[in-house]
């Protein structure tokens, strides 16, 4: 296979004297969709913002698509062709669904075709295309902080828990859309806390503790390796 | 003994603790070693700005928090003082009644201002405190029936304070035994109290706390410190002192007006004090305070000698005009926020 | 699993107080006009006052609004924004000092013309220099607001003693364009030609602000920064230039402001700018900080409170506009029309 679209090398990030991540090593393949899983607080989310630029690297490296990406500035690390789903959905509350997604489209104007096609994965965003994203549900936030990363073509995509706090038939939404997206040639780099949507998606899984990815592999071997769930990330049978 | 004397605060650097030994000597003695008028004059001046300075400082340097109605708290003391002297008559019940009521209305005040703003954002309280020191002034001017309008107050202080008193009969060392030697010391003895207990302030429990919001206040919060209460504790109690200091100011001159005690470029000269001795350490207030009235009394001759030697450039003479000191000061505040933000304490300390 | 039911949330009916609520801004403009009616004896004199109030509120938010942008953007907030008004009215009234032969002839295309130019020439050279302010004050101390308070006012009195420099310490008395002096009277109230034209420059400002914020892809990108920069620059944007170009408009505006103020008060001292900064300051924190409309509704109330006050006591004036930020605080303690901050 190809060269992989992104590659951490011995990633180490403080956040003021913490130090969350301790050389974080990890691999994303074209084309796939890769999970980084872990418990609560091991370093998934600084990992994602490390790659986009919000936090920085204090030793290591970041390559993207060939390319050293570490010291980019964010700006420059998204137009290199990175779209961006924060934990915290980031959507501009005072703006409508409509402006989120003009200001999305970073080259220029909406692609109409792309824009129909979303609109289809996305039914609610029709909907309400016209009203102020800060009145949208949880779950539409959700689907429109994924739809405006969507809007453009990105070789990569990193999305941080986007099931978290979604009701079933919405999750049910979510991962076909991430599926389409797989479908359509991307990579994704996804954090995901339930386990039956990162089973049914990942290729090959990452499972982060203490700032380090511990173990990585097939995701199958993860899902039927009950053991392994344990003792990577304290998972019991009810989180099934 | 000593160190319980500063609160255990000590200087830290002997080339500090010679300067300030070298300012705590020639201020104990000013009217022996300088007899002149203007000389007695300035020292007077440093004492009550060392205090004035070092309220600020507890709450720049300490709290972290910026105001610009410290002249408003100086003059609600000056007024105070003023103001009770002219309807009590002269006498110390008058001064005391005076300050005491200068305080407790600038504590007030304080604390108002604080919990309208302090609760929301720290950064509220600049641009609030700005307003309504604006505000404050404008109407001192205003209400001329009370407050002299523009021209001020001047009122008589006790007898014993005024020249012709003599507490003892010839001369003290040269110097005359008269009521205004009385009055210098009565503006050291309070100024130097006054520091002394701001010193014990900043190092106790308080003063550490009050540090630990500087430097973080989620952090703090987060310990379960009431963050906002003790913003506005140290608003208030700067306030006070500044009241304070301000009634020591008022004794000192007989009067009180708005350019003395109100105006914006007091506040701007007490921020350059702090900044350019050194925020955060009471000591810089000591050196920014001494430093900076001995400039503004002498160092302007200097400037002025420097735009003659120009005189026959264009726009130099201009920018070394005596009038145009303030812009210097400005460059020199500038640098020093960026350069080195712990002044000349700071570096005398080596950070 | 089963497909996705149709996501249809429904919404209640809202109460008339509900409806309101957002428009409550708005509305307590139109009641200050209505108090003063009631207040002000003469009907004539009231709409006198109330057309000073709005040419001075529009002067206001012209100043004011590049500053709450700049703090919305990137939490900057700017102590020497002052130094920006004073500037411009300097530069501008040497502009009209010179055209003298097209401001005292009494011909209104001539006399708008030379105000045109000193306006642009003003505007010119604040936006010039607030982008040096920025690069030279602001830019070391981003995220530091003790530091941003301390050296934006250092950089305001170096400005203002270089004003003096430049223009002598008097403060410099000039005459309005003559076809702009005396006043049209209407429905019996005397209405300063002026104040009109401040109020139309105003209005204008406004507008085309709104429009920019709102119909262009720049503005939407201003807008989305105040509430969530970092988003904006994992989209793609240079958040920083966007900025500057902000902090450049936002000193243009406050030059024009300048200008319009030196005319108003028909005397130019380098202090202006910052005396004109207590009424901003109130005005930023009474519409909330980082809010274009919230400064625009706050500069108006706190324009026609000033006026209104005056006219019935004038020692109140200026302790009525800082009762009036009080009584606003106490309703909503971050401003009339909060930003939401993601942060």
């Amino acid at each position: 296979m190809s060269d992989p679209i992104l590659k951490l090398d011995g990633v180490f990030t403080n956040i003021a004297q913490y130090h969350i991540l301790q050389g974080v090593e990890l691999t994303v393949p074209r084309g796939e969709v890769t999970m980084l899983l872990g418990r609560n607080g091991v370093g998934k989310t600084t990992t994602l913002r490390t790659i986009i630029g919000h936090w920085r690297a204090h030793q290591g490296s970041v390559t993207f698509d060939g390319q050293n990406i570490t010291k980019l500035p964010t700006p420059a690390i998204a137009r290199a062709g990175i779209g961006f789903v924060p934990e915290d959905m980031g959507i501009f509350a005072d703006l409508t669904v409509e402006e989120n997604m003009i200001l999305a489209a970073v080259s220029g104007a909406i692609d109409d075709a792309r824009l129909q096609w979303l609109f289809t994965v996305f039914p609610a965003l029709e909907t309400f295309w016209k009203k102020d994203a800060g009145t949208l549900s949880g779950g539409q936030k959700q689907m429109l902080s994924i739809a405006r990363a969507m809007i453009e073509e990105r070789a990569l995509y990193l999305i941080d828990e986007p099931t978290k706090g979604l009701a079933p038939a919405i999750i049910t939404t979510m991962a076909r859309a991430i599926k389409e997206l797989k479908d359509q040639g991307a990579s994704i780099l996804l954090v995901e806390q339930n386990f039956a949507v990162a089973k049914a998606l990942g290729d090959t899984a990452n499972v982060m503790d203490d700032g380090r990815v511990v173990w990585s592999g097939p995701m199958s071997e993860l899902a039927t390796n009950a053991d392994l769930q344990e003792r990577l990330m304290g998972l019991s049978m009810e989180a099934h | 003994m000593l160190k319980t004397l500063v609160s255990g605060d000590t200087p830290r650097s002997p080339i500090l603790l010679a300067i300030l030994i070298v300012i705590l000597i020639c201020l104990a003695f000013a009217p022996f070693l300088f007899p002149g008028v203007r000389s007695v004059d300035t020292a007077a001046r440093i004492c009550i700005f060392i205090v004035l300075v070092a309220s600020y400082d507890l709450l720049l340097g300490y709290g972290g928090i910026v105001s610009f109605a410290h002249t408003m708290f100086f003059g609600l003391g000056a007024y105070g003082v003023a103001l009770a002297s002219t309807d009590m008559g002269r006498g110390f019940d008058a001064l005391l009644v005076g300050s005491v009521a200068g305080a407790g209305l600038a504590a007030l005040l304080a604390l108002v201002i604080g919990l309208f703003s302090l609760r929301v954002r720290a950064i509220f309280f600049a641009m609030i405190t700005l307003a309504v020191a604006s505000a404050v002034a404008v109407l001192v001017s205003q209400l001329s029936t009370l407050t002299g309008g523009e021209d001020g107050l001047s009122f008589k202080i006790p007898r014993a304070l005024g020249p012709a008193f003599k507490f003892m009969d010839g001369e003290l060392f040269g110097v005359k035994a008269n009521g205004k030697l009385l009055k210098y010391y009565l503006v050291f003895i309070s100024c130097f109290v006054l520091f002394l207990l701001m010193l014990r302030v900043v190092n106790s429990p308080f003063g550490r706390v009050l540090q630990a919001i500087r430097e973080n206040d989620f952090r703090a919060e987060a310990i379960g410190y009431r963050v906002v209460h003790y913003r506005v504790a140290a608003t208030c109690l700067s306030a006070a002192i500044a009241a304070l200091a301000g009634a020591l100011y008022a004794v000192w001159l007989r009067y009180v007006g708005p350019d003395t005690t109100l105006s914006m470029e007091i506040m701007i000269d007490i921020l350059l004090m702090v900044v350019i001795g050194g925020m955060g350490t009471m000591y810089g207030a000591v050196i920014g305070a001494t430093l900076f009235v001995l400039a503004q009394n002498y160092l302007q001759n200097v400037l002025s000698l420097a735009g003659e030697s120009v005189a026959t450039l264009p726009l130099l003479p201009d920018l070394l005009n005596a009038d145009r000191w303030l812009l210097w000061l400005g460059v020199l505040f500038i640098l020093s926020v960026y350069f080195f933000p712990t002044g000349i304490v700071g570096r005398l300390r080596g950070k | 699993m089963s497909a996705a039911p149709e996501h249809a949330p429904t919404m209640a009916k809202m109460s008339l107080t509900e409806r309101l609520a957002p428009h409550a801004p708005i509305l307590l403009v139109i009641a200050l006009i209505l108090a003063g009616l009631v207040a002000i004896p003469a009907t004539s004199s009231w709409l006198t006052l109330t057309v000073s109030g709005l040419a001075m509120g529009m002067m206001i938010f012209i100043m004011a609004s590049g500053l709450t942008l700049v703090f919305g953007l990137m939490d900057v907030i700017n102590f020497g924004h002052g130094a920006f008004v004073s500037v411009g009215a300097f530069v501008g009234v040497s502009f009209l000092l010179l055209l003298e032969h097209m401001t005292g002839a009494p011909n209104l295309l001539w006399n708008l013309t030379a105000l045109m130019v000193a306006i642009v020439g003003a505007m010119a050279a604040t936006g010039v220099m607030g982008w040096a302010f920025e690069r030279v004050i602001v830019k070391p101390v981003y995220g530091h607001h003790l530091k941003q308070i301390l050296v934006t006012m250092g950089g305001l009195i170096v400005v203002e003693q270089l004003i003096i420099v430049l223009w002598g310490p008097e403060e410099i008395y000039i005459t309005r364009p003559e076809a702009l002096k005396g006043a049209i009277t209407f429905a019996g109230a005397a209405l300063e030609k002026y104040r009109l034209v401040a109020v139309g420059i105003g209005l204008v400002v406004f507008l085309a602000m709104r429009w920019t914020l709102r119909r262009t892809k720049i503005g939407l990108i201003v807008r989305a920064g105040v509430e969530n920069g970092e988003m904006v620059q994992a989209l793609g944007y240079n958040l920083r230039m966007v900025f500057i170009g902000v902090f450049v408009a936002g000193s243009a505006l406050a030059g024009l402001g300048g200008v319009l103020w030196g005319l108003y008060q028909e005397v130019i001292t380098a202090h202006m700018g910052n005396q004109t900064m207590i009424l901003v300051f109130i005005v930023v924190i009474i519409g909330g900080l980082g809010s274009v409309e919230g400064c625009f509704i706050g500069a108006l109330m706190v324009g026609l409170m000033q006026n209104y006050v005056a006219f019935l006591e004038p020692k109140a004036a200026l302790i009525s506009n800082i009762a009036l930020m009080v009584a606003i605080l106490m309703w909503r303690p971050t401003g009339m029309i909060p930003v939401v901050k993601a942060k």
